[in-house]
Parts: structure tokens; C-alpha cells; sequence
């Protein structure tokens, strides 16, 4: 909603300056956006007439005018115009004037005549986006005096953002109301008396869809002057309000529209076959809509017919077979009331939006349409002339709303707000904004005002008494909760402990769009087909990732493009996955490893990060459930990653994550080069977590025993592991692999791994020959189970 | 002893007691130690040849022998301390570093600076007394607007752009669904926050299609809009660490009333006018209200007992507040460099 300060200050005038006014309507929830001025700086302009018109000498196209400023000379000015006339009011820019865009008039010789000021065109003054030619001005403007002041120029647009609660506020009447009631001052309203008939020319109204359009007022309009054109005044409150001026009938409905609130339409009465038929559309009708689209309509959609055809989208938009035109004779104006529940969501489904739809869908005060009615036919009359026929005001009054009154409670207003307020108050506070209210034993009964469609239920009430009150004035408490809080279990996955972990071994945490490209996706993941967006932002953003690889692999290939060589990251978020039993949506945590495994440093060889790298952050990860030892990670295979370099991490033989080595083809297709590492684990598939449980500390020493044994290059290091733990019993307390060794020195299909033992017994020394036996019990068993046999 | 062998005794003195002065190191008073006081030394040889005096002269001439033992152990000590002293200082002096050279090692990465952020205000709320709640993403149209009173063709709908799979389901558009199901699941009271990624269909200069947000909820017997401001007011001073000037203005949501946003003195200018509050003074961080009886109802809450507040607030736009960030769209682009300022 957008308006001009002036037209408010007509209905309603506080003594306090714009931005006051503007914080007032803000802080009463009527959000101002922006207030902007009336017309941008210019000076030095004033009304001029144009005495006589006389061609250029040297120029075809110029003309040299004698122009009256009301000055004891007249001015000699050159103007390229081809509307400059004799006779007309126009505005004239005078030496030293200066001209939005800093643009400064100065004496000067055009083609050889010289020339005093400047005839302007509306948009050289900044009041038009463009124009033909220069501006006319009414004959009644006065020669010589100030454009701007004459003009009322010195003006502020004030731009509302309404919450679409407050339909009420979509005209000058409303927010002047509003203003009224903040600043206890008393609004004007304009006159609409009734403008009695002056011919008996009227059409039959029919209401079929009584539930959408209970209420339908209109009036015929007979002989009016299709010469005439919009006054000045009113052409700039419209360009004030955002509109543009179009035609006396278009433009006195638009300026009822933002003056009262009440849409309007003006319908050629000639090109009416019958009578008015408000009804609803059926399925497949067509309508031409004054916008030059060609719809079909649906058979939700309410419409004015006559008795031949769909003339207009109600409340939305009038068809162009009857719209007003430059040769309109007779003119049939609609007012009308239609239920916010017939019109919400229309306008929409055909893509449409217009300010008739705005309002209607918000809510248009069911007792205005005749009072609209006049004050349009009153409009009209003086721009067009014209008689007048009867209004004629079809209605169902059942069905036109009349909501019951609402019981409000002054114990409920207190507990709402957390003040309590003075009965006076409250009665004053309401009884302004329009209610009636009828005193009861525990407060009143209130009836709002038509035009308010949001109060609906007492706290309604409670918050508009609030509102107007001032929320500032409501005091600061802090409520006394019963409700518990709740932690989570100690032993469950803490995300935010693992975030922490992995930012600590040098990652950082990235965010991706939950949405991805599907081509990427299905690269990455060509078993899932992922959830696809009915309306995407974009193709490449339409498909619900079922994992975070496509975000990290995003997030890599444009860094690395930024000459950044060494990426670790990572994301936490969910994944959709598509399943039998519906959508699951699964939090999972992800990384992605690229480029050296320690930054580039002085003192260390740098080498490149491997598979075991990206391992070991991940068993990081699920040290932090406390049993690491409950995870397995098992060779696996997977579209995206290399076949030889990937792990599925398993939890009691549920797959609950997968570590590896992006496949070298995906990196190249991407454009990442470089060994990529990637890893994913699932959280709920994480499990329950083990609560630490303490053992008492060993008193006695620990021994160590280091092997090196040579094994079979298909032996799994988890294989000699659990044969070690077996075979070692007890006493073990941990293994250490410190060697590993694959290559020229050793028989080929051969490797060899070096391992320290660790042990201890809880209550003793351990002697010699107890260290002996177990570690001979160990050699025995990896030589019989695993074909080991020790490294000389 | 006779006058002669004193005055060899005298010199013998000297003469050790010049060259343990004069010894370079350890070693070489070492070889002084052995020379004069070894089991060849000189002076060992002189008690030694004690034997050779008359008796009565012996214990004398014992005494001067041992007195120059002594002095010269005593010296030898001395010395030796010295020398120590030195090779240490050598020592230390030759393993000096360059303290300034840069540690080794892995370099630490950080948390995105949404999450720094959230994590803040979960800590915040936490103190507060609030336990956290999640919600799906891919919701429901009943829970993200239905029961949240936006039935369908209510305008607040189109203000959403929301983003649908099909008829019924959708991006959530906000965090506001999780009050439903908190609400339906648990009953009241309720104290809880709910942090999360929202999506709206709307992409430009200041939009990203998801972004996070966190809702708030508190559903008791005695709660009232005073209530409101009061956990928002603190919230706000504690989020920003300064007092701030925080203002209530009347606004509309269909899940509350009364509703309010919460406009924040600017913090970049301190409410003077600038660019980032469009000379206004005012930045608006909130939403919040009372929570609708409507909304109640659909969840089975007797709206007569039970009154609760609800607040929703964005969680880039604090965040940029927080630390100066003037393009949304840098969260979601991840540039290392971007990240690496809020580690």
C-alpha cells in the first residue's frame, strides 16, 4: 500500500513530522518500507502560458514560443515539443533553474534564437517515466506561480509492507484510521453523499453464488463525455500511490479503491448482453482478460457473466470484450462485496495478481460498497458529466458476514499480556479503533468493525488492546517453568564432540544445500534414486542428496579451482533416502580428504594423505562412542569409490558407514585431481555408546615383546590380530604394529609386519618364562593358523 | 719439618694452585687433580716421604701436607664449578632456536560459522532452561502449515515459496512444524528450542534457497507476552554481549497472537543510520508471538489452562550481524578461505 502523505494529512493530521508519522504506523504493525519524496529536487520552475507559437527560422523541427510567467516580459523560448500550443499552461523551467540531475537551466542560443528557460515534459521534471512532449496544465493553474508549491510537490510517498492480516489498512481511510486512533486525533472522512438518480437506467442483478458474492451494488452511468480527461490532482495522487493515470472511469475506480478500500469496475454498458449473473464459472468457459490474456476458467472460480457469456473474473480482473474504452458512452460501475474464501488462492491459479484480488482475498469491508459507489458516481460526475441511474444493490443478507460479537475477558487480557489494564483503557482503546462494546459481569462484548476480518477471537482483541497500548509499555518478566529439561544420555553420539574432533585433526566444517544436481548424484550413487523437487531452483539444485558426497565433492572441485591444494572438510546434515516404508531421513557426518597429509611445514617430509589417513580420523570418530572394538571395517565395493581402497564400517553386521578412495575415473570426470578420500557414517547406525567402566590400575611392570613375522599378503591384519589376542590370553594387554614392510626384500605374495606385544598381570611380576610360554603360544598359533613364521 | 722442605711444600702449593686456575676444562683440571693429588701425585709423594722425618717432626709436617690438600681440593671444587657452569652456559648457548619458527604438526580446521553461531545460541537458550528439539526437513503441509494455522490459500502461504515434492509434501519452510510435534508428542509444559535448515524457493543477492533458523517454544500455565520479551530481551543482550535498545513491533503470523517482530538497535551503527539497517537505526532478528489457540487445538492443548510463547529467529542474518558478513550467499559457497576466518 502506497500513498501519499498529503492525502492522509486531508483525513487525518497529527502534530507530528513524517518519519514521527512513519514510526507511528510502524510501531502500531503497519510496517513502513519506505518513504520517498513526492518528486525529486528541482527549483526554479514555475506555470507558464503560452502566448504564441511561432516556427523556428533555422530549425524545422523547433518552435519559438512567447511564454507569460507572470513577469512584466514575456520569455522567448525555443521548444522542440510537437504538443506546444497557443494558449497552453505548461511549466516552465526559468534561467537558474535547476532540474532533477542537477541539470541547470542557463540563457542560451538555440540554432541562432535565443532562448530564456526551458519548457518541460513530465518526465524532465522527474513526474513521469516518459512522455510526449511537454506537460499540459489544467487551465486553472495559476501563470507565474512556484510548479512545486502549486503542485504540492513537496510530498512523501509512504510505502506500506501490510501483514496480509490487515486488509483493513489497504486505503487512505484505514491507515488514517489507524492514525486517528494512535494520536487520539479526529479523521475526516470524505463526503459521500448520495448522488440522486437522474435517469431510470439500471440493470437486473442475479445473484447465483450467493455464498461468494452475497452482496452486489451497481449503478449505470449514461452519456458521458469521452472527451474528458482525469483532472491533474487526482492523476498525481494515483502516480503518488504507484498508479498510472488511464482513463476517467479507470482512474476514479483505482483512486475509490485507495481511498476507500473498495475494489471497483467499470463495464461498457453497450457491449453488455443483459442483465448481471454473478456465478460461478463452469469448467472450461473462456474469458478474455483486459490484460489481453485469453484464460479458461475453472470451475472454481466465481465470475460477473451476463446473459451470454463470462464478462469478468470476479473480484480478480474484467474481461476485455466489456471494458470501458475511449469511445464509452454508458458505463456500468460494480461495488461489490465478495467472501474472502471465493477469491483467496484465484488470482494465483491463473497467475494472476491485481489490487482487486490483494484486497478481496484479505478482506473488504462488507458495509462499504454503496458508500463507494457514490463517491465514485460523485467523481465521475464532475470529470465525465453524465446521468446517473438508481444504484441497485442486489444482496443476500444472510449471507453477507456478521460475525457474532466477541466475549473478551479482563482477567485474559492481563494473563495475555502480562499487565493489567484499566477497564478505561481497554474500552477506550477499542471503542476507537470502531468496536462496540457492551459492558458484562467479567468484561464485554465486542463487536469489531466490519472492515476488520482479523478479529476473529478474543485474543484478538487482546492483542490489537496490546498493540494500540503499546507493546514497549508491556513489562519485562522471565516466566517460571514447570516444564523439565532434558539431556541426552551420556553414552548417546555427540555430534557436536565429534565436529570438535574432526576440526582438531584439521578439518572444516562446510554447509551444502540439501538439494544437488542429479546428474552428480546419480554419478555418486547410482542405486538411490533420489526425492525430486516439483519446483527446483534450478536443475542443478532439484534432487534431495542421499548422502553428503555430492555437496563435499562440490565444495572440493571449487576450492581446488581457488589454488587451494589441500582440502579437508566435512558436513553434517541429513540424507533422504527413498524407501519401501517411505522417506527416511538420516543424520549422517561426512568428510572428504584431499592433497597432503600434514600442511606443508619446514622439518617434515611432506607425503601425500592416504586411505589410512582419512581411517584413522574415522576411528577418531568412533573412539567417541566409547567401543571402538564394536566396529568392523570390511573390504566393500562401491560405484564411487576404487575397488580396492574401500572399507564398509559395520557395526554387529549392519553396514553403517564407507571410508575410501574416490575411483579415480569419478575424479577426473569431475575435475579433481589428486587422490580424493571419503568417508560417511550414518549416526543412528552408530548404536548405543558404552558408559567407561573402570579397572584398577596394574601396581606391576608391563613387559614388551616385539615379533616380525612374515605372512602371506592375504592375511588381514585383523586376522593376525584376533589370532594374537586368542592366542595371547590375558595377559595382553595391547598390540602394536610398528612395521610393515611389502617389497624387494622379501619373497614376492609376501609381507612382513612387525608387532610389539604388551604384557601385564594385574597382581604380579610377570617372570620370565610366564612372558615365554605366551609368547610362544602366540608364534605357535600364527604359524599354524596364519602361515607365519618369524623374520630372521 | 725443616725450613727447606716448607718452602718446597709452599711451592709445590703454587704451582697446583696456578694450574688448576689455569685448567681450559673438566679434562684438564682433571689431569692437575691426578698430577698433584692422585695416588702418584706430588703431594701424595709427599705424605708418603712423611716417613722419612724424624717422629717428633711428623705430625707437623703432616698437618702442612694435608692443609695444602685440602686448599688444593678446595680449589680443584672450585674450579671445577666453574668449568661446569661454563659448559652448560656453552652448551645452552649452542642449542639456542629461533622460537619464532612455526610449530609443526597438523593445523587445526573450524566449524562453520553458522554453526559457531547455533552452537551460541543453543548454549544461550540451554542456561536458559531450554531443551532442544529436532523436526524432519521433508515435512508435511499439516505440520508446516495447516496446524500451524496457514490453511491452504491463506495469503501467508504465498508469501513462503515453498518448495513441494507433490501435493503433500514439501521443504519445510521454516522451523515452526517442530512445535506441532513437539507439542502433539510431549504435551505441555514445554520448554524447548529447535534449531535447524529451512528452504524457501527464492534465490538472490539476499537469499539462499536453505538457510537455518531457531524456534523457540514455551508452553506452561503462566505465561503471558511480558514473559516473551523478557527471555528475548536477555537472549538478545547476551547473544550481542552489550545492553542494546530491543523494540516489540506489532506484527502478524497466523500461529501466534499477539505477534510481534523484534527489531535490535543496529549494531553496526549504533542506531544511527547506515547501510545495513537502510538508515533506519533498526534491525529486525525476530519473530514471535503467543501461541494461537488454534494451533492448540490441533494438537490437543487446552487453550483455556495452557498459554505459550513462540519466537523464530534466522540464524545467517545473526551471524552476519555477529561478525560483519555482508553476503548471505558466502555460507553456502564454503570457500576455505571464507572458512578459515572462523575457526
Amino acid at each position: 500500500m502506497r500513498f501519499s502523505e498529503a492525502w492522509l494529512r486531508e483525513w487525518v493530521s497529527p502534530e507530528v513530522d513524517t518519519r514521527a508519522l512513519a514510526d507511528q504506523l510502524s510501531m502500531a504493525g503497519l510496517e513502513v518500507d519506505a518513504l520517498e519524496p513526492a518528486a525529486p529536487d528541482f527549483q526554479g520552475v514555475v506555470v507558464g502560458l503560452v502566448r504564441s507559437v511561432a516556427p523556428h527560422p533555422n530549425a524545422e523541427k523547433l518552435r519559438v514560443c512567447e511564454v507569460d510567467v507572470g513577469q512584466t516580459e514575456r520569455l522567448t523560448i525555443v521548444c522542440g515539443a510537437p504538443n506546444v500550443a497557443g494558449g497552453m499552461r505548461v511549466p516552465v523551467a526559468l534561467v537558474g533553474a535547476v532540474l532533477p540531475g542537477d541539470f541547470r537551466i542557463k540563457r542560451a542560443k538555440l540554432r541562432g534564437v535565443e532562448s530564456l528557460g526551458m519548457i518541460c515534459s513530465a518526465k524532465e521534471l522527474g513526474l513521469a517515466e516518459s512522455s510526449d512532449g511537454i506537460m499540459p496544465l489544467p487551465a486553472d493553474a495559476p501563470v507565474g506561480e512556484d510548479l512545486r508549491i502549486w503542485m504540492g510537490l513537496d510530498d512523501t510517498c509512504i510505502e506500506l509492507d501490510l501483514t496480509p492480516d490487515r486488509g483493513d489498512c489497504l486505503s487512505v481511510a484505514g491507515v488514517a484510521r489507524e492514525v486517528g486512533v494512535i494520536n487520539r486525533a479526529e479523521v475526516r472522512a470524505v463526503s459521500a453523499r448520495a448522488v440522486p438518480p437522474a435517469c431510470e437506467a439500471r440493470v437486473a442483478v442475479r445473484l447465483d453464488a450467493p455464498q461468494a458474492c452475497p452482496r452486489y451494488v451497481c449503478r449505470v452511468l449514461r452519456n458521458i463525455d469521452p472527451s474528458a480527461a482525469t483532472p491533474l490532482w487526482m492523476q498525481e495522487r494515483l502516480r503518488r500511490s504507484g498508479l498510472r493515470s488511464i482513463s476517467p472511469v479507470v482512474d476514479v475506480t483505482n483512486y475509490v479503491l485507495l481511498e476507500l478500500g473498495q475494489p471497483m469496475h467499470g463495464f461498457d454498458l453497450a457491449r453488455l448482453d443483459g442483465g448481471i449473473r454473478v456465478r460461478m464459472a463452469s469448467a472450461g468457459e473462456r474469458l478474455a482478460l483486459l490484460n489481453g490474456e485469453e484464460i479458461r476458467l475453472r470451475d472454481d472460480s466465481l465470475v460477473i457473466a451476463d446473459d451470454a457469456r463470462p464478462i469478468a473474473l470476479a473480484g480478480i480482473m474484467g474481461g476485455s470484450e466489456t471494458a470501458v474504452t475511449a469511445e464509452t458512452r454508458h458505463v456500468l460501475l460494480e461495488s461489490a462485496f465478495f467472501a474472502p474464501a471465493a477469491i483467496s488462492g484465484r488470482a494465483r491459479g491463473y497467475g494472476l495478481h491485481t489490487d482487486s484480488s490483494h484486497r478481496f482475498e484479505r478482506g473488504v469491508d462488507p458495509g462499504l460498497q454503496e458508500r463507494a459507489i457514490e463517491r465514485a458516481t460523485a467523481l465521475l460526475l464532475d470529470i465525465v458529466g453524465g446521468e446517473p441511474g438508481p444504484v441497485v444493490v442486489a444482496a443476500d443478507a444472510d449471507r453477507v458476514p456478521h460475525p457474532p460479537p466477541l466475549h473478551l475477558r479482563r482477567e485474559r487480557v492481563t494473563k495475555v499480556l502480562g499487565v493489567r489494564l484499566p477497564d478505561s483503557t481497554i474500552e477506550d482503546i477499542l471503542g476507537r479503533l470502531g468496536a462496540r462494546l457492551t459492558p458484562v459481569a467479567d468484561g464485554w462484548e465486542v463487536s469489531p468493525p466490519s472492515a476488520r476480518f482479523d478479529l476473529v477471537q478474543e485474543v484478538d482483541l487482546i492483542a490489537d488492546v496490546g498493540r494500540i497500548y503499546g507493546y514497549d509499555k508491556i513489562p519485562v518478566a522471565q516466566a517460571l517453568s514447570a516444564a523439565a529439561t532434558q539431556a541426552p544420555a551420556e553414552t548417546a553420539f555427540d555430534l557436536d564432540r565429534a565436529k570438535l574432533t574432526l576440526v582438531a585433526r584439521g578439518y572444516h566444517e562446510v554447509i551444502t544445500y540439501s538439494f544437488v544436481s542429479p546428474e552428480l548424484q546419480q554419478a555418486i550413487d547410482p542405486e538411490r534414486e533420489g526425492l525430486r523437487l516439483a519446483n527446483p531452483i534450478s536443475a542443478d539444485m532439484s534432487v534431495m542428496r542421499t548422502g553428503l558426497w555430492p555437496g563435499l565433492l562440490g565444495v572440493a572441485r571449487q576450492n581446488l579451482a581457488r589454488q587451494q591444494g589441500r582440502v579437508r572438510i566435512f558436513e553434517s546434515g541429513l540424507r533422504f533416502l527413498p524407501s519401501a516404508d517411505g522417506l527416511v531421513q538420516d543424520a549422517v557426518i561426512g568428510g572428504l580428504m584431499i592433497g597432503p597429509a600434514a600442511p606443508e611445514q619446514w622439518g617434515e617430509r611432506s607425503r601425500p594423505a592416504d586411505f589410512f589417513d582419512v581411517k584413522s580420523d574415522v576411528q577418531a570418530l568412533l573412539d567417541l562412542t566409547g567401543c571402538p572394538g564394536a566396529f568392523r571395517y570390511v573390504p566393500a565395493e562401491h560405484p564411487a569409490l576404487h575397488p580396492g581402497q574401500t572399507a564398509a564400517i559395520e557395526r554387529g553386521g549392519r553396514r553403517i558407514g564407507l571410508l575410501g578412495m574416490l575411483h579415480p575415473a569419478h575424479g577426473a570426470a569431475l575435475d579433481i585431481t589428486g587422490d580424493t578420500y571419503l568417508f560417511e557414517l550414518a549416526l543412528q547406525g552408530l548404536g548405543e555408546g558404552a558408559l567407561p567402566t573402570f579397572t584398577p590400575l596394574s601396581r606391576f611392570p608391563s613387559i614388551r615383546r616385539d615379533l616380525a613375522l612374515v605372512l602371506d599378503q592375504s592375511v588381514s591384519f585383523d586376522a593376525l590380530y584376533a589370532c594374537v589376542t586368542t592366542a595371547a590370553g590375558d595377559l595382553l594387554r595391547e598390540i602394536v604394529l610398528f612395521d610393515l614392510y611389502q617389497g624387494d626384500r622379501i619373497e614376492s605374495g609376501r609381507k612382513s609386519l612387525a608387532l610389539g606385544l604388551i604384557l601385564q598381570a594385574p597382581s604380579q611380576t610377570l617372570t620370565d618364562q610366564e612372558v615365554d610360554q605366551t609368547i610362544g603360544r602366540v608364534i605357535g598359533r600364527l604359524e599354524n593358523e596364519l602361515g607365519a613364521r618369524l623374520r630372521d | 719439618m725443616n725450613a727447606d722442605a716448607e718452602t718446597g711444600i709452599d711451592s709445590l702449593r703454587e704451582q697446583a694452585l696456578g694450574e688448576i686456575a689455569a685448567a681450559a676444562d673438566v679434562a684438564g683440571l682433571d689431569q692437575v687433580r691426578v698430577r698433584y693429588l692422585g695416588k702418584s701425585g706430588r703431594l701424595t709423594a709427599a705424605l708418603k716421604s712423611l716417613g722419612e722425618l724424624p717422629k717428633d717432626e711428623r705430625p707437623a709436617a703432616g698437618q702442612v701436607i694435608n692443609l695444602v690438600k685440602v686448599a688444593l681440593q678446595a680449589a680443584i671444587d672450585e674450579r671445577r664449578a666453574v668449568l661446569d657452569q661454563a659448559a652448560l652456559s656453552a652448551r645452552l648457548a649452542g642449542e639456542r632456536i629461533d622460537v619464532t619458527l612455526p610449530g609443526r604438526g597438523q593445523r587445526s580446521g573450524g566449524l562453520h560459522p553458522i554453526t559457531r553461531t547455533l552452537r551460541r545460541i543453543e548454549r544461550l537458550f540451554a542456561n536458559a532452561g531450554f531443551s532442544i528439539a529436532e523436526g524432519p526437513e521433508v515435512e508435511d503441509d499439516y505440520h508446516n502449515f495447516e496446524a500451524l494455522n496457514i490453511p491452504e490459500h491463506h495469503p501467508a502461504r504465498a508469501m513462503h515459496d515453498t518448495f513441494y515434492f507433490d501435493e503433500h509434501r514439501l521443504l519445510r519452510t521454516h522451523t515452526s512444524p517442530v512445535q506441532i510435534r513437539v507439542m502433539a508428542k510431549q504435551g505441555p509444559p514445554l520448554k524447548v528450542i529447535a534449531p535447524g535448515r529451512v528452504y524457501r524457493c527464492d534465490s538472490d543477492l539476499t537469499h539462499t534457497p536453505m538457510f537455518h533458523q531457531v524456534e523457540g517454544l514455551l508452553v506452561d500455565e503462566q505465561v503471558s507476552f511480558a514473559d516473551l520479551k523478557g527471555v528475548l530481551y536477555d537472549f538478545l543482550t547476551k547473544f550481542f554481549e552489550r545492553e542494546l535498545r530491543v523494540r516489540f513491533r506489532p506484527s502478524y503470523f497466523p500461529f501466534t497472537e499477539p505477534s510481534a517482530e523484534v527489531d535490535i538497535q543496529c549494531v553496526m551503527c549504533e542506531g544511527a543510520g547506515c547501510r545495513v539497517c537502510k538508515q533506519s537505526g533498526w534491525l529486525e532478528v525476530l519473530g514471535c508471538g503467543m501461541v494461537y489457540p488454534e494451533v492448540f487445538r490441533h494438537v490437543g492443548i487446552d487453550s483455556e489452562r495452557y498459554l505459550g510463547y513462540a519466537f523464530g529467529m534466522g540464524v545467517e542474518r545473526l551471524a552476519m550481524l555477529r561478525y560483519g558478513i555482508n553476503d548471505i550467499r558466502l555460507y553456502f559457497e564454503n570457500d576455505l578461505r571464507f572458512l578459515r576466518q572462523f575457526a
